[in-house]
């Protein structure tokens, strides 16, 4: 990012739970932007994905033309990070996605739509990331996909105990499954920050 | 009632509050057949409501409206990806537990079929599955969630695409809300008393402005500025019960609704999207209808 002021971060507000991700990082200090177009976009050093329908961001995306500068930006270098339909946006692949639905890519991985089943087999867990240290976080799965399966330029960050893959990184994409942003623990969003203010 | 689990611990109050949450900013559909569900889906609904006739439908044809048939609900299940809701009867506990056995995502406990119990809402702390419930003011939204409810919409009048009853419910609670932030602490006992609603929830509300649950709107919505309307008004998102499936051109009127509830403050959007939608639904005025025909009159 240019100059020593405070990153500006942008989170996709097309629908899904922005304003707690933006509550979240504005209380780390950043300058948070909502963005549903692409001059939005341009102004950002990096970009949060929040929970939400991924097949609604998907064509509200594309309808307004915010997916091939999201493409175009991920390419480049933007940090991205994805939670749960997030985390299907940027997959490269998407297992299960409804008719016609696309990712913008950029995370060497295939994940799975609705993985567990439905709202019923929801759940919240701890788990244990070694990148944010020894102590477990408390993470809360809604409908939640599953990284089916990771690319060699991909690497998990953490896995459930049956050893499915639940957050993901590659360079300055981060993604979960889960939803940090509605837990109070924000490891996940310190650890995205350090990559935006690296960029 | 909460589970432990090889996958962690099920139906507890973050989970079943936090679907809701990914439901923001987004449209909830009523549906009658898969078919439509698919439309739904393929126009950007972000959950249908799985139902055997529309409210305007339940309007016209009378008798008492009950939960849907369970073979429908699961092949709307089936069709779709997106969250399935469907309704049960107010204080209707056994359909509630079968609408949880077939696996819905989310539990309508609705005004518009008829109430099976005149005196008590159904006990939503003790399923899996998280509830909606509609609400015409603050007090009522709070008994609701003092019963579990893990969602609120404003009621608004079903059926009728007059969207004036929607206008008024969410105008009030947020009014009430608003009212709320600005007593001292000593007030709010009487607050409560008034609101018939739980202390610990209006000293909740008086702190943070806002209800400890998603609030969405409802109720005569039909077009695309009405969604928007609800949204600058402050709800969360929008369901839309007659107005698509009731209109010219279903899966137009869906798509437009869908954008209008994302770009609800940008008129140009509206704009555009609001062209050559067709017929909207007929639409009956609210102050036509007699009293006993009022549902959101239901539930108290």
């Amino acid at each position: 990012m240019a100059g020593n002021g405070a990153p500006t971060v942008g989170v996709l507000a097309l629908q899904g739970d922005f304003r707690e991700h933006a509550n979240v990082l504005r209380g780390l200090g950043a300058d948070v932007t909502l963005v549903r177009r692409p001059e939005e976009l341009a102004a950002v050093d990096g970009l949060v994905i929040p929970g939400g329908e991924s097949s609604v961001m998907d064509k509200l995306s594309r309808t307004f033309g915010l997916a091939e500068p999201l493409k175009e930006a991920i390419d480049a270098g933007l940090p991205v990070y994805g939670t749960c339909a997030g985390l299907i946006m940027l997959a490269d692949t998407i297992v299960d996605g409804i008719r016609g639905q696309r990712s913008l890519g950029g995370l060497d991985v295939a994940v799975r739509r609705n993985a567990f089943g439905s709202q019923g087999d929801s759940f919240e867990t701890d788990l244990d990331v070694p990148a944010l240290g020894w102590h477990p976080l408390h993470a809360v799965f809604i409908r939640a996909p599953i990284v089916e399966s990771v690319g060699p330029r991909a690497k998990p960050l953490a896995a459930l105990t049956d050893g499915r893959v639940v957050a993901v990184e590659q360079g300055n994409l981060l993604g979960t499954s889960f939803h940090p942003e509605v837990t109070g623990d924000t490891r996940f969003h310190e650890y995205f920050l350090a990559k935006v203010r690296a960029a | 009632m909460t589970n432990s689990t090889a996958t962690g611990e099920q139906g507890s109050n973050r989970v079943k509050r936090g679907l809701a949450e990914m439901l923001k900013g987004g449209v909830i559909m009523d549906v009658v057949t898969p078919e439509q569900a698919r439309i739904a889906e393929d126009a950007g609904a972000v959950a249908v409501m799985a139902l055997e006739r529309v409210p305007a439908d339940i309007r016209s044809q009378g008798g008492v409206a009950r939960m849907s048939d369970p073979d429908l609900i699961e092949a709307i299940i089936a069709e779709v990806s997106i969250p399935v809701m469907a309704k049960a009867r107010i204080g209707h506990f056994v359909e509630a537990q079968v609408l949880q056995a077939l696996n819905v995502d989310y539990i309508d406990e609705s005004e518009v079929l008829s109430p099976a119990d005149y005196v008590n809402h159904i006990d939503k702390w003790g399923f899996n599955v998280p509830f909606v419930c509609g609400a015409t003011n603050l007090g009522e939204a709070l008994r609701r969630i003092n019963e579990g409810a893990a969602m609120i919409r404003s009621k608004g009048e079903a059926g009728t695409g007059d969207v004036s009853e929607a206008t008024k419910h969410i105008r009030k609670i947020k009014s009430e809300i608003a009212q709320l932030t600005s007593m001292s602490k000593d007030e709010l006992y009487v607050a409560a008393k008034e609101l018939q609603a739980p202390y610990e929830l209006v000293a909740e509300i008086a702190e943070t402005g806002k209800l400890p649950v998603v609030l969405f709107t409802a109720g005569g919505v039909a077009t695309p500025a009405d969604a928007a309307m609800m949204m600058q008004l402050g709800a969360d998102g929008v369901f839309v019960g007659s107005g698509i499936f009731k209109s010219g051109s279903p899966e137009k009127r869906a798509a437009a609704v869908v954008k209008a509830t994302t770009f609800y403050d940008d008129p140009a959007v509206i704009a555009e999207v609001s062209r050559g939608l067709g017929e909207a639904m007929v639409g009956i005025n609210v102050s036509d209808l007699a009293a006993p025909h009022r549902l959101a009159e239901r539930g108290w």
